[in-house]
């Protein structure tokens, strides 16, 4: 059993702006087959490109039954198969090298692969377990043609010990048919039903049971099953069948999803040597700078969200990402944000034996408006303060420089919120926040911790009233001032009138330090156990004042 | 000059007297700059410490303020004083740690609008450590947009030595803008600060509690002045003009009075004149 790569894609240009989509649609999808012998397990898969006589399989458990997951060529020389249980395979073959599957560590190598094939088309779809689709519309030319970057893959994952098969096609599913039994092969448009109708209908990859049913009904090859009227291989196997079969054969098309969004714009320099310097990096991320910013100026855009990828020799893909608050336009800027970004990555830019490709991506576009510059400096302020806060997020990361827009909640913890600066700066300057009262000292606390911390108070003087002492972090204060109650009654509307009222509290302390502390509940009406009984309310500090 | 030093001449004694008069004037030149920033300084509003500090603060420099522990309060209301002052309509960035929301909460927008700031220029950074804190806080310096930086640091900290206060002070030079660094929970070590001081909150004044009480008021101890004395006032904040003041109505007060008593010498004389 195989698996495949398929790719249709839709655009893809060296200077990364995007060509017509309607090539994409319809385009010439390539197909990969990684045959399941070793599963992609790391470590079967060196034995398994061993090449000795021992056959090796690997095992997974179903149903409490130890089924063979996956063979290499020894075990189908030995007569095993894939569905086998292993106490059955024991008996065809004793001397049985076995491995336990490994799920994840497969998803993983699959993930791997497909960062690698970002070098040929940004368009790359998963197809689990071992599956890949390209579309290489309008990407095919850059590497010599359809059958050149067909050898390109094939040959390039061949020698990292993986079984291929691939397949070019019109449509995703056409591709992935072929690539299980018929590898290698490039269709052109139209020619599909051509092509897949010789090949068995196991090649479909539909459901076993439908397989089998096929097989038993007589329908040995997919050119049988086109042949008989679609309403009858609807009515006994389904519609969704129906669908597969229709996409196999070239009439339909079904749409790949594509692991990453299309950029807006792609600049990529291929190194024949490849590069390891960091010098020579920085001078190419320069460089794709300036083609980036060149792309973009013919259409008067800037970016907001730009990707480094660094492609290495050994197949490790590194992407980095930088966001910015505002479009760029100048190369220098993006120079210097992934200097930032690469100087603060906690692990570092590894080249290992070097980068033979480095790509630059405008992940999102929007429009430059150029407006001149009039002479007033806090137009200018603002540039400035928000490119400084590009460069700091592009450092530390974009959640930790923050700016507060105000809610419309009288609870205290509610009454404003910290979103990222990079996004929000604009909104943030020109938020209302409410007015305070001239000539009142100030009756909100300079600093507000985010969970009330608990206090003790030993006893208040009248039930609702406030403490005369109180222990906050294991500290004594007396009381000597108070100001207060200020009622704050919880939403009700929001809370399911779970939340407790309450009555905060001014205080100063002997050394004049000023708490805002609050009693959690009102004294009769709500703190009051099942049978009705009053108890004790607790108290929290939650702020502190200047 | 001494008899017994007149036989080494005259010709040697003007070279001594021209060497020390050249080494007076490289150091009038290393101190000029500092007097000539003398008018750009930015008073606090506090007579006395106005005075002292001969106007002012300087804006393009350093200055820190110590507090204790459970003293964060009053000393955040403090420092964002001073930084009111520096930059009433300019952008403010605040570099604090992770942990201090927890250790002493975090920054009240309500409370900020209270105090007379303006939380629409307030820009947060919240660093994970003290080295991104420091560095954060440098490349804010360089941002001639901005009106002042804060740095919050809690603890002692072996990154914040001499060499990392030196780049703040060269960074603040360069660009002009205000840092201010706050230390909560911290000993005090050489640094290259303009002024440093020492913070714990005051008193309200005397009187009942319904009456005129709340007005954030600071026992502010100056312990570092690189061009003039030192010294310890009450100030309080006016809320509304974001201006220091003398305390409204203190009965007396916690400073120490100069010993020479200008006030009075000037009060003596203009009775004599009177008379």
């Amino acid at each position: 059993m195989s698996t495949l790569a398929g790719l249709s894609p839709p655009l893809w240009g060296r200077v990364g702006e995007r060509g017509t989509t309607d090539a994409g649609v319809c385009g010439l999808p390539l197909s990969l087959t990684l045959p399941r012998k070793g599963g992609g397990n790391p470590a079967a898969d060196a034995s398994l490109t061993n090449g000795n006589d021992i056959p090796s399989v690997v095992v997974a458990k179903d149903h409490n039954a130890i089924l063979l997951h996956a063979i290499d060529e020894a075990a189908v020389h030995a007569g095993l198969s894939i569905g086998l249980p292993l106490a059955n395979a024991r008996a065809i073959c004793p001397e049985l090298t076995v491995y336990d599957a490994d799920p994840a560590a497969d998803l993983k190598t699959l993930n791997d692969i497909a960062d690698w094939c970002d070098r040929f088309t940004p368009l790359v779809a998963l197809d689990p377990p071992y599956g890949l689709f390209l579309d290489i519309t309008g990407c095919a030319h850059l590497f010599g043609g359809e059958r050149a970057l067909l050898q390109i893959v094939t040959n390039a994952l061949s020698r990292r010990g993986f079984a291929v098969g691939a397949a070019i096609s019109g449509t995703s599913i056409a591709a992935r048919t072929l690539t299980r039994h018929a590898s290698g092969k490039i269709t052109a448009d139209g020619e599909e039903a051509q092509a897949v109708g010789p090949l068995p209908v196991s090649a479909l990859g539909a459901d076993p049971a439908i397989t089998t049913g096929l097989r038993r009904a007589g329908l040995k090859t997919i050119g049988d099953v086109a042949a008989r009227a679609p309403h009858e291989i609807s009515a006994r196997f389904g519609s969704a069948f129906t669908t597969l079969l229709t996409c196999a054969l070239g009439q339909g098309d079904a749409p790949i999803s594509p692991r990453k969004p299309l950029p807006d714009y792609i600049v990529e320099k291929r190194f024949p040597e490849p590069i390891v310097t960091d010098t020579v990096i920085a001078l190419t991320l320069q460089s794709l700078a300036k083609m980036l910013v060149v792309a973009m100026d013919k259409q008067g855009k800037g970016a907001r969200q730009l990707e480094a990828s660094f492609f290495r020799t050994d197949g490790a893909v590194r992407s980095i990402m930088v966001e910015i608050g505002r479009p760029v336009t100048r190369p220098e800027m993006i120079d210097r944000l992934f200097r930032e970004r690469l100087e603060a990555l906690a692990d570092p830019l590894d080249p290992g034996f070097g980068f033979d490709l480095i790509r630059l991506a405008a992940g999102r576009t929007e429009i430059v408006v150029q407006q001149q510059r009039d002479l007033d400096a806090s137009v200018h302020d603002n540039d400035e303060l928000s490119a400084l806060i590009d460069r700091i997020a592009a450092r530390i990361g974009g959640k930790r420089v923050v700016v507060h827009l105000p809610l419309q909640s009288h609870i205290p913890e509610r009454s404003a919120l910290a979103v990222p600066a990079q996004h929000h700066l604009a909104a943030a300057i020109a938020a209302a926040w409410p007015e305070r009262v001239a000539g009142e000292p100030p009756l909100r606390p300079f600093r507000l911790f985010e969970r009330p911390e608990p206090i003790k108070v030993p006893f208040a003087t009248v039930p609702d009233g406030p403490p005369h002492q109180f222990t906050w972090r294991r500290a004594r204060h007396e009381v000597v001032r108070v100001e207060g109650p200020e009622r704050i009654a919880m939403e009700w509307w929001q809370q399911d009138g779970k939340r407790l009222t309450r009555d905060y509290f001014r205080v100063e302390d002997t050394e004049g330090q000023r708490f805002w502390i609050f009693r959690d509940g009102l004294y009769e009406s709500e703190l009051r156990d099942e049978d009705g009984n009053p108890v004790p309310a607790n108290w929290y500090v939650h702020g502190l004042f200047a | 000059m001494s008899p017994n030093r007149s036989h080494f001449g005259g010709s040697c004694a003007t070279a001594r007297m021209s060497t020390l008069a050249s080494l007076r004037g490289s150091i009038a030149r290393i101190e000029a700059p500092s007097d000539a920033n003398m008018p750009n300084r930015i008073a606090l509003g506090h007579a006395g410490a106005d005075a002292m500090l001969r106007g002012g603060l300087a804006p393009a420099s350093l200055h820190e303020v110590f507090a204790s522990g459970h003293q964060g309060g009053a000393a955040t209301g403090f420092i964002a004083g001073l930084a009111g002052r520096m930059s009433p309509r300019k952008p403010l960035v605040w570099v604090r740690q992770d942990f201090s929301d927890r250790e002493s909460g975090a920054l009240s927008m309500s409370g900020l609008a209270e105090f007379g700031l303006d939380p629409r220029l307030l820009v947060t950074v919240r660093a994970a450590d003290v080295d991104t804190a420091l560095r954060t806080a440098a490349d804010a310096l360089a941002c001639d947009a901005l009106g002042a930086v804060v740095l919050e640091v809690w603890g002692d900290v072996r990154q914040l030595d001499l060499v990392a206060s030196r780049k703040l002070t060269l960074a603040a030079q360069a660009s002009g803008v205000a840092a201010l660094v706050l230390r909560i929970a911290a000993t005090p070590i050489p640094s290259t600060a303009e002024t440093r001081w020492i913070v714990r909150a005051a008193h309200s004044p005397p009187g009942t509690a319904a009456s005129a009480w709340g007005a954030p008021r600071f026992d502010a101890e100056l312990v570092r002045n690189r061009h003039g004395p030192v010294g310890r006032w009450i100030m309080e904040w006016k809320c509304d003009e974001c201006l220091f003041s003398e305390p409204s109505a203190y009965p007396q007060p916690v400073a120490a009075t100069p010993s020479h008593r200008p006030h009075q010498a000037q009060a003596r004389a203009k009775h004599r004149l009177a008379s």
